[in-house]
């Protein structure tokens, strides 16, 4: 009897063992979007792009009141609309129907780049296919692949005072996305200045990539396999909190 | 002075083949329908259209794309379309991708009689190819240059009989710049008004820049991305 339990509790814990260890081997898009909220201080004016960017919203710290800027000329982005009141005119910089909250604005496409040219948006949060040590970035283009154009990406990397990325450490085919220089076309150059991958959370510095947070489960050798461009450990490194 | 015409058809009749036209709209939000609609009837060939997207395949710009009216296009982003697509790769289509605060800055450069501004969006990128760059206070810009375009049609929520325009929601967005940026505006309204109708203090276009306006009809205002939360 006492050896079937003992057998059990072998089991459970092993069982246990594995789901932690799937669970913390990298993080998830819901919780690289957590970590970015972490970002976000009371009263940021923010941009949200398309994709794990967007997710960002639904981690908006307790406390904390950011303004959601729409670049097709919306501040105050509310949530999507209940069935039946969606308004044509009213949607969010990828098309999709939203709603405006109480101190909403709107303005014309012009004004609105020209509040991200002049330093007055707080945060910009985007996706990237490849960042370079010095802070380039590519996201717009493949070559020999249909080019849908780059939005407005290019004036948002180029101007934004403060800009965060949100992307898998690696391509689909296990290659890194950190890299010494971009081999895409360039969105812009020496723009981004953090980055939150699936494996952790990196400054972009002169002295190129500098890990200050990994993610639970991952390992420094992880993070050092899979980053092809320059790469520190800051002294202060830490298991990120999500 | 008399700017109101019929309609569509009367607003776009002398559009030629080979013009510069501006669209209004960001996506299929506040594009000149009831204008297209016309442009497509009329069949006028060879356009060049700055719009900050060529629409969706069977509306929009879509249909003017379908029908082989255009010989470029101007944009930020032309994805959702696969005519669109075919006409590019085939070669019968020509494309200028410009940033798109920098194709909206070059239209409200346009409307402010100014020939060129410098912006940074696209320093050190592809887009650069070609342009002066000069720099101010340690940073690189562009010059980049007021468009010329020989008609602005856009699309507004209310106007009234003097020109003057005011638009809704997010689908103002490109439509007061371009107002401001055509040789000869043509603007298309939902709700056509008496001047004294509309509080000046709310025009968002005064009429100076609108030529012809026109009660538009039989909107359909597609949704690209119909998304809503449950109750």
């Amino acid at each position: 009897m006492s050896y079937l339990i003992t057998d059990n509790w072998n089991h459970i814990i092993a069982f246990h063992h594995i789901v932690a260890l799937i669970y913390k081997m990298a993080l998830n898009k819901e919780q690289i979007a957590k970590r970015i909220a972490q970002e976000l201080q009371d009263g940021f004016y923010v941009n949200l792009g398309i994709g794990i960017p967007t997710l960002v919203a639904n981690y908006i710290p307790e406390g904390v009141n950011v303004v959601l800027q729409s670049e097709n000329g919306l501040l105050g982005m509310g949530p999507f609309p209940f069935a039946g009141e969606e308004d044509a005119d009213l949607i969010n910089a990828g098309k999709q129907t939203i709603t405006t909250l109480p101190g909403s604005a709107f303005f014309d496409s012009a004004m609105s780049f020209g509040m991200i040219r002049a330093g007055k948006v707080d945060l910009t949060v985007l996706g990237a296919m490849e960042v370079s040590e010095n802070g380039d970035i590519a996201n717009w283009k493949i070559p020999k692949k249909m080019v849908k154009g780059m939005g407005g990406a290019m004036d948002l990397v180029a101007a934004a005072k403060n800009i965060i990325v949100a992307m898998q450490h690696t391509n689909p085919k296990g290659e890194s996305k950190l890299l010494p220089a971009c081999s895409l076309p360039l969105t812009g150059v020496n723009c981004v200045r953090k980055i939150v991958s699936d494996l952790g959370v990196f400054d972009v510095t002169p002295n190129g990539f500098v890990c200050i947070e990994y993610a639970p489960g991952v390992t420094i050798e992880e993070i050092r396999s899979k980053t092809a461009g320059k790469l520190t450990i800051s002294p202060d490194v830490k298991e990120m909190t999500v | 002075m008399n700017k109101v015409v019929a309609n569509a058809d009367e607003a776009v009749r002398d559009i030629p083949s080979g013009a510069t036209l501006m669209l209004g709209g960001f996506g299929l939000c506040g594009i000149p329908e009831n204008c297209i609609a016309s442009l497509v009837k009329q069949g006028t060939k060879d356009l060049t259209c700055i719009s900050n997207n060529a629409g969706v395949d069977g509306f929009g710009i879509g249909l003017l794309l379908e029908n082989k009216q255009v010989k470029k296009m101007i944009s930020s982003y032309v994805g959702e379309n696969a005519e669109f697509e075919r006409q590019l790769l085939s070669g019968e289509l020509e494309v200028e991708l410009v940033p798109q605060g920098t194709l909206a800055t070059r239209c409200m450069a346009t409307g402010y009689g100014m020939p060129a501004v410098f912006l940074q969006a696209g320093y050190g990128t592809e887009v650069a190819e070609g342009k002066e760059v000069r720099e101010f206070n340690g940073k690189n810009y562009l010059m980049e240059l007021a468009f010329d375009s020989d008609f602005a049609i856009v699309k507004a929520w209310k106007g009234d009989k003097m020109g003057n325009l005011i638009f809704k929601d997010t689908a103002r967005n490109f439509n007061p710049l371009m107002a401001m940026a055509g040789k000869i505006t043509i603007a298309e309204v939902e709700e056509l008004v008496e001047p004294g109708e509309l509080d000046p203090n709310y025009i968002h276009t005064p009429g100076i820049y609108v030529h012809r306006i026109f009660q538009g009809k039989d909107y359909e205002k597609r949704i690209e991305q119909r998304t809503v939360r449950q109750r």
